[in-house]
């Protein structure tokens, strides 16, 4: 059983955001990086599989600067057991670019599972993943919360619009990890430390030009400021008022 | 070089759902700044008879793809069909909603035309003869705006912010019906069983209003008096990740930068502080009230109105003065 997990490292969520001098960028000053959360539920996910199976192997692939190798050591700790880092400065923020160039170096490996988080929580399309299994043409379920692996097949479900599915795919397939699939592992200071010794490979990314560009970034337009209309229940007829006739809400 | 936008127009059961209207409003106003037509595209099973409707919307014709195999979504089978028509019509947009669909199609239409693609945007303008976007990034923190360098240029719109023109019933788009083989390949994931969602209960993400509880509703019994609020204005009740991650509701209904990403006019937050994470998900909404009995909580930073106090004394008073009001 070979699983591969794509992950990237992004921003803290809990980080403040400063956009950076020329105003195409954040101001990478005091800004943790971790590996984006929903890709987390991706690894521990590979693990589980992993564990139940009593065999198989975890590669770990990620696109991204140098200190991306220090977001791969994070995922080697919880209990991948090697990987590739696609070396990229650049910062693209082209999906089908990044989706191109991850899908050139998995061209080269061999997987029966193919992992990624359902969205990086920093630039958010949540796209990469259905992009890569597209252009690998290998099926693609997404936002999966429950994955089951037998006789060459998973059972993965998913909530849609429509309720809670149950889909059935034959392997190789990609799948993209929902919040709810799993409680990603604390690794133990051991894991840590064994992580160092594992392997990790380094190429160049094979990134075309991108076929979007960065105008600028903005923060969120302000809101006009709010009200306090008052205290406990009295206050209750103010705010139906307001809402009905100013705000129109109601 | 295209000047068509083609739009995805979702469906549901056989009926197209309002998000399909907004994209197509939104498409006819970026077909007629770059001189060219809105084309629908209608995927489904018993969607060809309800087709033409969609031109009271603005579009000028819909194509259908309408076959009893595809019931049920799936990417590959639906991108496929969708991928094969957009390539055949001059794109130079192809449009969606940012919904569970339209984010799976959208990545699969972008990688089978190697179009570049922009999810969840929430602004738009032509420009330069083209189209920019801009959209939320880093949950909602900043906002960046992106042009595209080539074409087709795939977008994805977040669902109710640009909210769709009155139809206009005068109105009739040429429906043009596809037979595409589709082969078992097409369907290598297979829908087994669909376990459908509580009867009545809306969506946070379909809702015009939300009810919505965080940390302060200290318990699952504690939403009974959202529910009640809720019931009473038609509106879903949504919650925090700190309420999910305790249990005392579905995952299904968390609103935030892990949870869902909404827009409705009204959002009514009840006991919820106002994390950025949360923000991330509604901070688009139209009106915004908070209620809290903590005078500091974030929250009021963001809302339009609010109110301190115990919301288990203030949420039954609410609903018993708009019971008077509309009553």
């Amino acid at each position: 059983m070979n699983i591969v997990v794509c992950v990237k490292r992004v921003p803290d969520t809990e980080t403040k955001i400063k956009i950076g001098g020329a105003g195409t960028k954040i101001d990478p000053a005091g800004v943790e990086f971790i590996i984006s959360p929903f890709d987390e539920f991706a690894v521990e996910e590979a693990i589980r599989i992993k564990e139940k199976l009593g065999k198989g192997e975890i590669t770990i692939l990620s696109l991204g600067p140098a200190e991306a190798q220090a977001i791969m050591r994070k995922a080697y700790a919880m209990g991948a057991d090697k990987g590739t880092h696609l070396n990229d400065a650049t910062e693209c923020q082209d999906t089908l670019a990044e989706a191109q160039a991850l899908a050139a170096a998995l061209k080269g490996m061999q997987f029966d599972l193919l992992l990624f988080g359902k969205q990086a929580v920093d630039y958010d399309n949540g796209a990469v993943g259905v992009q890569v299994a597209k252009l690998l043409n290998i099926p693609v379920v997404s936002r999966i919360i429950k994955l089951d692996v037998a006789d060459g097949k998973a059972t993965v479900e998913r909530e849609s619009d429509m309720g809670k599915e149950i889909v059935e795919v034959k392997l190789p397939a990609a799948f993209t990890a929902e919040k709810g699939l799993n409680d990603p592992r604390y690794p133990k200071l051991m894991d840590i430390m064994k992580a160092k010794k594992k392997p990790l490979e380094e190429k160049p990314a094979q990134l075309d030009a991108p076929k979007l560009s960065i105008v600028k970034l903005d923060y969120p337009p302000a809101r006009p400021p709010g009200k306090i209309v008052g205290e406990g229940e009295e206050a209750v007829p103010a705010l139906v008022n307001l809402l009905k006739n100013e705000a129109k809400a109601l | 070089m295209g000047n068509n936008v083609l739009i995805f127009a979702e469906q549901l059961g056989g009926k197209f759902r309002s998000v399909a209207y907004e994209a197509i409003c939104q498409g006819k106003k970026m077909a007629q700044g770059l001189g060219g037509k809105a084309i629908a595209v209608a995927i489904g099973s018993g969607v060809e008879a309800v087709a033409k409707d969609l031109g009271q919307y603005g579009a000028d014709k819909v194509i259908v793809v309408d076959n009893a195999k595809l019931k049920d979504f799936t990417v590959d089978a639906y991108g496929k069909a969708f991928a094969e028509v957009v390539s055949k019509n001059d794109p130079a947009v192809v449009l969606l909603a940012a919904t569970f669909q339209g984010k799976d199609l959208g990545g699969y239409a972008s990688a089978a035309l190697g179009a570049p693609l922009s999810s969840d945007c929430t602004e738009w303008a032509s420009q330069d003869g083209g189209i920019q976007v801009k959209r939320p990034i880093y949950a909602g923190k900043a906002y960046v705006t992106v042009k595209f360098n080539s074409q087709p240029a795939v977008i994805s719109l977040r669902p109710k912010v640009f909210l769709p023109d009155a139809p206009d019933a005068s109105k009739s788009a040429e429906v043009e019906k596809i037979d595409l083989a589709l082969s078992d390949d097409d369907f290598r994931s297979v829908v087994k069983e669909i376990i459908a969602k509580t009867a009545g209960k809306i969506d946070v993400t379909e809702a015009d209003i939300i009810v919505s509880g965080g940390r302060g509703v200290k318990g699952p019994e504690g939403f009974a008096a959202l529910e009640e609020l809720a019931g009473l204005l038609g509106a879903a009740v949504g919650a925090s990740r700190t309420v999910v991650d305790e249990g005392w509701r579905p995952h299904s209904d968390q609103i935030g930068q892990t949870g869902k990403v909404v827009s409705p006019k009204l959002y009514i937050a009840c006991g919820i502080s106002g994390a950025i994470q949360h923000l991330a998900g509604m901070r688009t909404s139209k009106c915004i009230v908070a209620i809290n009995k903590d005078p500091e909580a974030p929250i009021f930073s963001t809302a339009d109105y609010g109110i301190v106090g115990d919301l288990f004394k203030v949420v039954p008073a609410l609903t018993e003065e708009i019971k008077k009001t509309i009553g």
